[in-house]
């Protein structure tokens, strides 16, 4: 951390300003304001998640989860994202090592996962409206759809971010604001293998207990 | 290792960030605590109630692993800030969460039609 | 699927004007084509004054592209003062109608309009009004009080506040293409579902609202950081000024608060676009569910508007009475107290909706409860007035005001979180009463408090006090002749939202109720000429000092108005009311050693995305889908290219802080 100023003047009569500017070095407050946002991320998913409490039995006579849901294509989709999360975690260990390629191909790969974790979903939603189970079929439907429908927006903007940051470090290199970028992307990645826990366990394993 | 890792951080400004032996743990970590629950759901070796207990228990803990290995949460993170703003944030979700689940069970309990044949759909 | 005779029937879609059509401009409502052609024509007026006095560059480099959080707080202020007019058009003209529709007289209104004007009169208040007031005087306020050159993001500062006139616009075309919502400020659903509300109107007030709302939301954001981060070195957090404490809780509340507001309408939205069935009666839904949601941010909402008026009465009490705000430290536990028990209310709002005694009487007492800080609160306040030396400038006047008022208001709160006695009096006119009284009397009156407060530090002069005390004695007479009569009428059971009553002896309240608001009318009016003339007279009233109040907190040691950059030198903080503690040490003003000053620039991506974000939202409400779909590409595009910019700061050359440092040294001695 930089240092902070003294109070006092050399001959301790108290200072009421600073002859040299203070280090609030470009960026200082990014982290924290995306980690308050992030926040306010979790507080729009715990929203979802109550409304799926709340309407997740109502099947309004049709099918509920035992009838829907592919417990073995969860799991595979699940290591999809744990995947890419550890890879996005080797990509930051090569930026703070400085190693634009290293940092550019491990995102690749994280890009990769999470391609194939929102197509396995596509394709969980395709085969779930194509018998019927669609989103407007029961209350339950709704919020399922609703809840795992938004993580997956998420991760899909969150991919966007990551392609728009591997031309930027292509173009500019690990620079300090790229530095900051891809931090915030990591913090957003990472939530969102967070918010995957709690979906795959309250959703879909809750859901095949009842 | 940690030290050349705080001068680096100091150095840059930056916030801390793992080590390659700290995302090795917590993945294999959340390997384990992702396996077993699917395993426990899927062969059902457990009642109901046991089974929902220890999923949810296990989720629990894998998001904080998933805090302390991945996201580097610690109560040092921009002076204690973000620490500061992850429980307030979880007070919240659990208060928001709970409040709903409670008061919508008595709101149905009391305000529901009663469920019968005809009605269903 | 909905009831046979109140459905209008479905609008027609078109691939390219989507279900908008000439049926949409509601030529067949005289009253609202008047008003078209009153806005029109003023707004033409000021668009060719505009363009005669050639202003628009002017307008569009020193003030719509600034991310100055001084010219943002401004222009929130002017955008809340400008929607506080049409807010209360629409109040009068409830007033009028139900002064007038009794013993079988429809009034002048019918029901698909005056629905319309409740509805939109509670909105604009509270969006579009309180928040941008609220807002304003956070912006521009706290990081002149932290020690601060900006907020943390000034981009983001920029942005939202073009998203909050955003939703701002968007409503205000309801009023002239399509309708506005009929379903009351919250839109309940069945009520707002597709079903019983298939036009546009619910469709405006949903993203209005989601347009707003981002901006709101990136705004808790940025001051929350702001506070953290940015504050002069030797300000803990146990010497920050109080408004800045509020500020910090009332940003705690919008962060926390918001994302359930966003989910809520968003679910509201996939149940009338998507056809599903979170809200719906059929296909397992539940309606009780969007109650209980939307007041789980309503409830720390009412909270974002209070803390701040709260804020503003500490430091202008303590100002005004010339002592040190008495109990600081359980003023800021009172605070932080109420930001978490703001989350442990939401129920008192729907006592009535069945969830029984248990969850009844948790709620009721928890209502309880949070009465108690604020009630400590007053007394802190009256504390600090005792044994001081208090002067009756506007801003104390408006505090003493609000002490009584508010109380009353809170007490009458107290009354309806019995739930017995709210079962009596819930969405009765009691309940009408309560709320504008402690909305009147404390947030509103807390804003002009702090308007009057703080103006003389924006502008560098005073308000004109003779047309304050005006305004000031036609509101507080106005508030309580007009809704004293309320709670009267509430008690013997009126229910809130009617357009004709039966009851001809009610009659006279309600007239009473009208001629109140007429006095508010009056106040509103001297407020307006308060401004002009004020402006007209800026020399008399020129404050030369910056200090026109002998005040406490260090905006006060600024020039008036500040610099672009607030202070030369950052400067260094030893005790709480900081500016006090340096006149009080003989502080001397640096006038040498100036250094040339980093500053973030302008930049019009705000505007566009905000530009933007009415188009989609006009694409959604009209099912113009290729429009919705090409503005939500352009806004990702725009959004995108805005971060290739890397090169958002400017430095302000050393010579230019000489300068600006030198005229206020000559000022500052010219007035000695």
């Amino acid at each position: 951390m930089a240092h902070t100023p003294s109070l006092v003047a050399a001959d301790g009569t108290p200072l009421y300003h600073l002859a040299e500017e203070p280090h609030h070095p470009e960026g200082s407050s990014t982290m924290l304001g995306f980690w308050i946002y992030l926040m306010s991320d979790c507080l729009i998913f715990a929203m979802l998640f109550a409304t799926y409490g709340v309407l997740g039995t109502s099947y309004a006579g049709g099918p509920g989860p035992r009838d829907l849901f592919d417990l073995p294509l969860v799991a595979v989709n699940t290591s999809m994202l744990l995947f890419s999360s550890i890879t996005y975690g080797f990509a930051m260990l090569s930026m703070a090592d400085g190693k634009v390629r290293g940092t550019q191909g491990w995102l690749a790969i994280t890009g990769v996962f999470g391609l194939a974790f929102l197509g396995i979903e596509l394709y969980e939603f395709s085969h779930l409206i194509h018998e019927g189970a669609g989103p407007q079929r029961s209350a339950f439907l709704s919020s399922f759809f609703t809840l795992v429908g938004t993580h997956g927006l998420h991760v899909t903007f969150g991919l966007i971010w990551l392609v728009t940051l591997m031309v930027q470090v292509a173009r500019r290199g690990l620079i300090p604001a790229n530095r900051r970028r891809l931090m915030c992307l990591s913090l957003f990645w990472h939530f969102l293998d967070v918010i995957w826990i709690g979906v795959f366990t309250f959703v879909y394993l809750m859901g095949m207990l009842r | 290792m940690s030290a050349d890792l705080h001068d680096h951080d100091a150095a840059h400004g930056e916030e801390p960030h793992g080590s390659r032996r700290g995302y090795w743990i917590g993945f294999l970590l959340s390997v384990v605590l992702t396996a077993i629950p699917f395993w426990l759901v899927m062969t059902n070796p457990l009642s109901t109630q046991a089974t929902a207990l220890v999923i949810m228990a296990f989720a629990v803990v894998q998001i904080i692993v998933h805090m302390i290995f991945f996201l580097h949460m610690n109560g040092r993170v921009e002076g204690g800030w973000s620490m500061m703003a992850l429980l307030f944030t979880v007070v919240i979700v659990v208060i928001a969460l709970s409040g709903s689940l409670w008061v919508m069970y008595h709101m149905n309990a009391n305000m529901m039609p009663a469920q019968d044949m005809s009605q269903m759909g | 699927m909905g009831p046979a005779t109140m459905t209008p029937s479905p609008l027609s879609v078109s691939p390219i004007f989507g279900r908008l059509s000439l049926e949409s401009l509601p030529l067949h409502e005289p009253i609202v084509v008047a008003t078209f052609a009153g806005v029109a024509f003023g707004g033409a007026v000021v668009l060719g004054l505009l363009t005669y006095f050639k202003l628009w560059r002017y307008l569009w480099t020193e003030w719509f592209t600034t991310v100055d959080h001084k010219r943002i707080g401004i222009m929130y202020i002017i955008l809340g003062l400008v929607m506080l007019l049409r807010g209360f058009a629409d109040a009068l003209m409830m007033r009028l109608q139900q002064a007038m529709a009794f013993g079988g007289s429809e009034g002048y209104l019918n029901a698909h309009h005056y629905d319309q004007i409740f509805t939109a009169h509670g909105v604009i208040m509270i969006f579009f009004v309180a928040m941008p007031l609220v807002t304003g005087l956070m912006n521009y306020v706290v990081p002149l009080q932290i020690g601060a050159r900006d907020v943390s993001f000034p981009f983001l500062n920029n942005f939202s506040f073009w998203m909050t006139t955003a939703g701002a616009a968007i409503v205000m075309m309801s009023l002239f293409v399509g309708e506005f919502a009929q379903t009351g400020w919250l839109a309940m659903p069945p009520l707002s579902g597709i079903s019983y509300s298939p036009g546009p109107g619910v469709d405006y007030y949903i993203w209005a609202l989601q347009i707003a709302g981002v901006g709101t939301l990136l705004s808790g954001v940025n001051l929350i950081a702001t506070i953290v981060k940015m504050r002069a070195p030797g300000m803990s957090m146990m010497k920050l000024p109080i408004f800045t404490w509020t500020s910090l809780c009332t940003n705690i509340l919008i962060v926390a608060a918001f994302p359930v507001l966003t989910a809520v309408l968003g679910l509201l939205s996939l149940d009338r676009y998507a056809g599903t069935a979170f809200f719906t009666n059929t296909l397992g839904g539940n309606p009780m569910m969007y109650v209980n949601l939307i007041w789980i941010w309503g409830h720390p909402e009412v909270y974002i508007l209070i803390l701040p008026a709260f804020g503003i009465f500490s430091e202008v009490t303590s100002t005004f009475s010339g002592k040190r705000l008495f109990g600081y430290t359980s003023m800021v536990y009172a605070t932080v107290v109420i930001t978490l028990l703001a989350y442990l209310v939401w129920l008192h709002h729907f006592f009535t909706m069945g969830s029984g005694a248990s969850v009844n009487s948790f709620f009721g007492i928890t209502t309880m409860v949070i009465s108690i800080p604020t009630g400590a609160k007053i007394f802190n306040w009256l504390f600090t007035m005792y044994r001081g030396r208090i002067r009756f400038e506007l801003p104390m006047m408006w505090t003493i005001a609000f002490m009584i008022t508010f109380v009353i208001g809170g007490m009458t709160g107290v009354l309806l979180a019995v739930p017995p006695a709210d079962f009596v009096l819930h969405n009765s006119l009691f309940l009408v009463a309560h709320f504008h009284n402690v909305i009147i009397g404390g947030v509103l009156f807390g804003l002009f408090a702090g308007i009057n407060y703080w103006f003389p530090k924006a502008f560098g002069f005073t308000l004109d006090r003779f047309w304050g005390t005006v305004s000031f004695w036609f509101w507080v007479v106005g508030f309580y002749v007009a809704f004293m009569p309320l709670y009267v009428l509430g008690l013997m059971g009126v229910t809130r939202r009617l357009r004709t009553i039966d009851d001809p002896s009610l009659q006279i309240w309600f007239v009473i109720a009208g001629i109140g608001a007429l006095l508010i009318a009056c106040g509103i009016g001297a407020m307006l000429v308060q401004f002009f003339v004020s402006i007209r007279n800026r020399e008399r009233l020129r404050d030369v000092t910056g200090d026109p109040w002998d005040g406490r907190t260090l905006e006060w040691a600024t020039s008036s108005p500040p610099p672009a950059y607030n202070f030369a030198f950052t400067p260094v903080i030893h005790d709480g009311d900081a500016w006090a503690d340096m006149k009080k040490r003989g502080y001397a003003r640096p006038v040498d050693g100036f250094r040339a000053i980093h500053m973030p620039s302008n930049t019009g991506t705000g505007v566009i995305l905000s530009a933007l974000s009415v188009a989609f939202s006009v694409g959604m409400i009209w099912y113009i889908w290729w429009l919705a779909g090409l503005s939500f590409v352009a806004i990702l595009a725009v959004a995108i290219g805005h971060t290739f910019n890397y090169r958002r700061d400017f430095h302000i050359p050393v010579d230019e802080v000489v300068a600006t440092e030198a005229a206020r040294t000559r000022l500052l001695a010219a007035g000695a």
